[in-house]
This record gives C-alpha cells, sequence and structure tokens, in this order.
C-alpha cells in the first residue's frame, strides 16, 4: 500500500511571525525528497510544524496523511502513524537509557499497530531477546559502540553521536515518513557516510510490505545528496518552495548559489508531485 | 487544627482506608503529666526513664516552634491523641497477632516482603510494635533487634550508655515531645565484626484518628560492623490532621558501617516532623537514604556527625511535592575530625503548587585538615503553580577543606517532551519518562524492591499531571 503526505498552502509561523506563506508539497512511499534552500528559507519551521511541535502554530493551509488531516492529530498521533522528525538538535534526556528508550518507543508502535484495525503500522513481536539482538545488530551497522545502549539517551553525545543516535532510532522505528533535518550539518566526512548508509537501508528495506521508506531531506549542502541520491529536489526561500525537479537541479544550485532562486514564480502543486 | 479541612484526599493513595479503632488502651486526647506517667506506666518503665520522659515534657513546653521551614500552623496539640495500645504484648509469631492488624499488614505486604528479602522484621501499628521477628542466626550472632521497651528492660546497660545521647531530648521542640511520649520504634545492636548482609526493616502504621505516633529509634553498630534498616510508613487519609514525630539516633562505632533507608508514604493528613541524626566515628560510613512521597508537611534533615578520622556520611534525599504537600528537607553534616568526607545528593520533584526545599548544614569545626564535602541539589518543577527553594548553609572554621556545592533548578522542557512525543510517547509518559529519569540515579541506590515500590509511588503521584 502506498502512503502519501500531502502538504496544500500550508502557512504557519511561530511567536506570532509568519515563516511559510503557503507551501506546497506530496511524497509518496519510495520517495526521497531533498528540500534545499538558504538560512531562513523556513526549513526547519515546515520539519517542525509537520511533526506538532507545539511551538509553532499554523495559520492557514492544510496537510495530510493518507488523507487524514495531519493537524488534527497530537504529535504523539502523528508518529504513531508513521512520520518520524529526526531532530537538528536532539535533546538530552538524562536518567532514559537509549536500550530502555528505544523498547518503549517499539512497544507503543505494536501497541498502537495492535489496537488500530487495518493499521499501516505492523504489529511487532514484543520480543526482549529479539529486539536485544536487533538493536545490537543495528547499532553495530551504524558503527556505534555497544555502550550506548546503557547511556543516557543523547546526554554528553558528540555532535556526531547525537546525529546516528536519530539515524539508529530510524532504523529500529521503521517509519513510513521521515523528516530528517539536516542531518548532516556538522559531520565530517566518514560520519557523515555513515549516516547516509543509514539512510540508504531504510530506503532499500524491502521486508517493509510494499511501503517504500519516504524521506524528507531538509539540508543546506551536496555532499550528503551525493550518498543518499534524493528523488526529487525542491528550493525554499522565503516560505515557499520556489523550484522543483531532479537530482541534477543539486549541480545548478552549487554552480549558481541561492540568489537566483529569489526571482522564480511560485510551481503548482501538479508540477511538483508530477 | 480545624475539624474539618478543605483537603480532599486523593483517591489514588492506596493505602489510605483506615480499621475499626480497636485499641486496648488510649489516653485522652492532649497532653500534660499525667498522660507522659500513664504512658510510662503502661510500659512498666524503671524511674530513669520516667524521669527522662518529664524532663522531656518540661523541655517540649519551654520550647518554641521552629520559625522557618515549613507551614506548622495547622497542629493542634491539645486535639490530638499521644498514645493507643493495639493489643497486649508485642509477638513473635506473625499468627498470634490480632486479626484485624494482620488484615492491614498483609494488605500492605509485609509478612510477605520479610519471607522474600529480609533478615528481620518489625510492625508497628499506633503506638506498639505488634510484631518482631529476626532470623535466627542473627540472633545466634548476637545481634538485636527489637522494640526499645524491651530493650529497656533487657539490654539497660546500652540503652542508658546511648539512648537520648545523639539526640538529647534539648534538641528542637519536637525531639523533646518525641523524648516525652515515645513509643515503640526499633532498638537495633550489631556485635563487633557482624554483618547484617540482607536488610531489617520496620514499618510504621498509622491507623487511628488525630492521633500522635512517636516512634524512637536507636541503632548502635559496634566496631567493623554493617547493618542496613529499612523503614516505611503510611497511614489513613483522615480529614484531620496526623502528627509524626520520631527520632532516630545512629551509633557507628569504628569502622562500622550503617546504611538506614525511608520510604516515607504518609497520608496527606500527617505532619511528619522527624529528627534523625547518626554519629561516625573512626573510618565508619552512615548512609541515609530518604525518600519523601507522601504526608502534609515534612520538615526531616537527616544529620551525620563525622567525630572521628577517616569517617564518611552520605545523604541521599528523594522528595515529590504534589499538591497541599510541602517537603522541608535536607541533611547535615558536621565534620568534628580531620581526614572526614561527606556527600549530600539532593533531587527534589515539585507540582500541583506543592514546595520542595532542600535545606541543608555542612559545618567544619575549628582546626582540621583534610576535610571534603560534596552537595548536589537538583530541583525538577513541573509546572508555574509549583515551588522548589535551597537553602544551603556552609559553616567552615577550617582552611584545608575542599568543599563543593552545586545546586540546579529544571523544569521539564517542552523541548524534551516534544522529543518524546515525537516518538509516540503520549504527553502524560512523556512526562513521567522524564521524571523517572531525573531520579534514575539515586533510584538506582535502593534496594531493588523498594527501586520498584518508588517508582510505582511517583507513577501514582504522577497521574493526571497532564490534561
Amino acid at each position: 500500500m502506498s502512503r502519501t503526505l500531502s502538504i496544500r498552502g500550508l502557512e504557519a509561523g511561530i511567536e506570532g511571525k509568519r515563516i511559510l506563506e503557503g507551501l506546497d508539497l506530496e511524497i509518496h512511499s519510495g520517495e526521497i525528497h531533498a528540500l534545499m534552500g538558504p538560512n531562513g528559507s523556513g526549513k526547519s519551521t515546515l520539519a517542525n510544524v509537520l511533526s506538532g511541535n507545539p511551538v509553532y502554530t499554523v495559520t492557514g493551509g492544510s496537510a495530510s496523511l493518507d488523507g487524514e488531516d495531519l493537524f488534527a492529530l497530537s504529535a504523539t498521533e502523528r508518529a504513531l502513524r508513521g512520520l518520524f522528525l529526526a531532530f537538528q538538535y536532539p535533546v538530552e534526556i538524562p536518567g532514559v537509557t537509549v536500550g530502555r528508550f528505544l523498547k518503549r518507543a517499539l512497544e507503543l508502535r505494536s501497541e498502537y499497530g495492535a489496537k488500530t484495525p487495518g493499521s499501516p503500522v505492523p504489529e511487532g513481536k514484543g520480543d526482549l531477546g529479539g529486539y536485544v539482538k536487533s538493536l545490537r545488530d543495528t547499532m553495530a551497522y551504524m558503527e556505534m559502540d555497544q555502550s550506548f545502549i546503557n547511556r543516557y539517551l543523547n546526554q554528553g553525545f558528540s555532535g556526531g553521536e547525537k546525529k546516528r543516535m536519530e539515524v539508529l532510532q530510524m532504523l529500529m522505528l521503521k517509519p513510513a515518513f521521515a523528516i530528517i533535518d539536516e542531518v548532516d550539518s556538522g559531520l565530517d566526512i566518514d560520519a557523515l557516510k555513515v549516516v547516509a548508509k543509514g539512510l540508504n537501508r531504510l530506503r532499500d528495506d524491502t521486508s517493509r510490505d510494499g511501503q517504500g521508506f519516504g524521506a524528507l531531506l531538509v539540508t543546506h549542502y551536496r555532499r550528503i545528496l551525493d550518498e543518499v541520491a534524493p528523488d526529487f529536489v525542491h528550493v525554499m526561500y522565503k516560505g515557499r518552495i520556489v523550484l522543483s525537479g531532479g537530482p541534477e537541479l543539486v549541480g545548478e544550485l552549487e554552480q549558481r548559489g541561492y540568489d537566483w532562486v529569489a526571482d522564480l514564480p511560485v510551481p503548482s502543486v501538479a508540477e511538483v508531485a508530477s | 487544627m480545624k475539624a474539618e479541612t478543605a483537603y480532599a484526599p486523593p483517591v489514588e493513595y492506596a493505602q489510605g482506608w483506615h480499621d475499626i479503632d480497636t485499641s486496648v488502651f488510649r489516653t485522652r486526647r492532649g497532653l500534660d503529666e499525667d498522660i507522659v506517667r500513664a504512658i510510662s506506666a503502661q510500659k512498666n518503665e524503671p524511674d530513669w526513664m520516667l524521669q527522662f520522659r518529664l524532663r522531656s515534657l518540661s523541655a517540649f513546653r519551654k520550647k518554641a516552634m521552629p520559625n522557618w521551614g515549613a507551614d506548622l500552623s495547622g497542629i493542634d496539640f491539645e486535639n490530638l491523641f499521644y498514645y493507643a495500645r493495639p493489643q497486649d504484648e508485642s509477638v513473635k509469631d506473625w499468627e498470634d497477632v490480632p486479626d484485624s492488624i494482620k488484615r492491614t499488614f498483609d494488605r500492605l505486604g509485609i509478612p510477605e516482603a520479610e519471607r522474600k528479602f529480609l533478615a528481620g522484621v518489625g510492625a508497628q501499628y499506633d503506638s506498639e510494635v505488634v510484631y518482631h521477628s529476626l532470623k535466627e542466626n542473627l540472633s545466634k550472632q548476637g545481634v538485636i533487634f527489637t522494640d526499645p521497651e524491651t530493650a529497656v528492660r533487657e539490654h539497660p546497660d546500652l540503652v542508658r550508655k546511648y539512648f537520648g545521647t545523639v539526640i538529647p531530648y534539648l534538641d528542637n521542640k519536637f525531639a523533646a515531645l518525641n523524648s516525652a511520649v515515645w513509643s515503640g520504634g526499633s532498638f537495633v545492636y550489631v556485635p563487633k565484626g557482624v554483618r547484617v548482609d540482607i536488610p531489617l526493616q520496620a514499618y510504621f502504621r498509622i491507623n487511628s484518628k488525630s492521633f500522635g505516633q512517636f516512634e524512637r529509634t536507636l541503632i548502635i553498630a559496634d566496631e567493623g560492623s554493617f547493618v542496613h534498616y529499612i523503614e516505611g510508613c503510611t497511614a489513613p487519609v483522615y480529614a484531620t490532621e496526623s502528627l509524626h514525630s520520631a527520632v532516630v539516633e545512629i551509633i557507628a562505632l569504628a569502622g562500622a558501617r550503617v546504611r538506614y533507608t525511608t520510604i516515607q508514604n504518609w497520608s496527606n493528613d500527617v505532619y511528619n516532623l522527624v529528627t534523625k541524626r547518626a554519629v561516625a566515628y573512626r573510618d565508619a560510613v552512615v548512609e541515609w537514604v530518604d525518600g519523601n512521597i507522601g504526608a502534609k508537611r515534612t520538615m526531616k534533615y537527616p544529620s551525620v556527625w563525622l567525630m572521628g578520622e577517616g569517617a564518611h556520611g552520605e545523604v541521599l534525599s528523594i522528595a515529590f511535592a504534589g499538591e497541599g504537600q510541602e517537603q522541608d528537607t535536607g541533611a547535615k553534616i558536621v565534620h568534628g575530625a580531620s581526614h572526614t568526607s561527606s556527600v549530600v545528593t539532593s533531587k527534589s520533584i515539585s507540582k500541583g503548587g506543592g514546595i520542595a526545599s532542600y535545606r541543608g548544614l555542612v559545618k567544619v569545626k575549628e582546626g582540621l585538615t583534610d576535610v571534603r564535602s560534596r552537595v548536589v541539589c537538583d530541583a525538577l518543577i513541573l509546572d508555574e503553580r509549583s515551588t522548589s527553594n535551597t537553602y544551603p548553609t556552609m559553616e567552615i572554621e577550617s582552611d584545608d577543606v575542599t568543599i563543593e556545592h552545586e545546586a540546579r533548578v529544571s523544569r521539564i522542557g517542552e523541548d524534551q517532551l516534544f522529543y518524546l512525543m515525537a516518538r509516540g510517547f503520549t504527553e502524560a509518559e512523556a512526562s513521567l519518562t522524564i521524571v523517572a529519569g531525573f531520579l534514575d540515579p539515586l533510584v538506582k541506590a535502593l534496594p531493588m524492591e523498594y527501586a520498584v515500590e518508588l517508582n510505582r509511588l511517583i507513577e501514582l503521584e504522577m497521574e493526571g499531571t497532564v490534561g
């Protein structure tokens, strides 16, 4: 079953300041969309608004997940329906170990799957031995030390370790759609490759019941897109998507910078969704 | 104390039921010399103890109420019952405990706990200890674990040598009150070099209404010995206040180690005003683990006097102040010898308008060298209505001293809540997870069964926090 995350005419802001000025975007299962644009264009705002961060206010437009109004759902419900936000700055949660946190997050998903008929979220096995093994394997894949299982979530992690932890969570929780907010910022080239490896594994996962991994990959830079090839590239400027196209756009942006996008007309949803 | 208060008992307080009062003897309301004499007569005490009580009563009358700390204006000393005897004798066989009392403790899981993981158990119901047991191998090694009345009769030398020496009856108004009307509690003596590897536990239950419970505990750990003593407390929920005012004295002789753990879960109409103090001699270690979840008002500052070189004192304090509660807790450490060290760790949580205050003293006497002390206070405030205070006092009279003090106050961050919600946690579970995580480093210091119990209590306190 293919799934759809659809955004139309979205207007939103923070503390009375409007940042998104009518944004249109549609993402289907199995598609990786890169979202590029200069600082302050509203990329992180979009990521937070879609995930239900209560600090932001939606003032117009709509967003839906498989036809269901996203803004009628709490952040919790959005997560349980398969939306995942990989944070640009993951917060520290003292006293809560990575192992316990992830186990509970998986339980919550399988409980939700079990009590929601026709839920796209599969019911988990609730098998602790299986869980620990799969966590250990996934950590090894992400080249993380096994001792992280017993460390407090994000506490004292380096920037790169925090980013790997976000990707590890995605690999464990297998969301339908991930909004990945600058997962590449502050990473050296080796760490970047590991993060990209994780994202590609999600993309190549064939055990997902026909639901390919859909992602909105928010970034400033080309280098992550060299590792995780996007299907679509969008350029954001002043709260709108002003240009959409294929992977070739990445090279063009690198050559020309962002200044020229200011003069572009806003494309219609039909063009974006193609 | 008003007969009716606006306080509504929380439905989630699981130990809030009470049994019909079937006490075999109780004093009338109020406190005077006749009542003190009546209590003493009930216990067939020697005259020296009666005289001690009478001196204490006079000190209680002269001493002023503390003019700091929690609001105690609701206490009406004239309206309280100071003594109620639930049965005739303390027994050693659980089967001999009267059925109604047995049912109470069964519901609280006491004998079950004993079978599972305790070396000895004492159970106090209102004024008297109704049951006491100690594993045979320990009594054979000379360990004494009994109620203080029995100790006065059977071990008068030990009692006269130590009773009231760590906390004199003149210490404060509530210590004076306890000294005048004390009843029940525990007496523990661990002989030289004996290690009691699994904990001894005492369980305190108030059943009567408008009641004052004044247990008295004296623990003597002889040279090189070890003991871990645990106390738990609950009471029914009434609409009128009760008073719990205990005195706990610990003597850790050279090289001894004593750990004293409290999980206090009095109902939210109990005034809990307790004096706890330990003396640690050469190379001795005393640790207080003090968890305060219940009670309307708590004022309690477990203390360690480090009187011999090499002594170490440690206090771990956990306080949860919910609606209508004021937890005024902390620690006092007095360094009275060189080469001594201390650590105080306090974690408090306040919610629903609750007030959690850390009040601590670190004192280093004159002319000492190589003294180290570290105090860390963390407070978590869950909403705008709640309060956290920190009152650290340092009195340092020596130079060769290393003192560290850290205090942190945090609120549950919106960003932490959002992070967990974005992983599928409900807002309520996200808050509880953050609170449990905040306490985790301390809970780990508890024996497993108590860690589970503490987590369960926190969970109950957190219910209905959100939305």
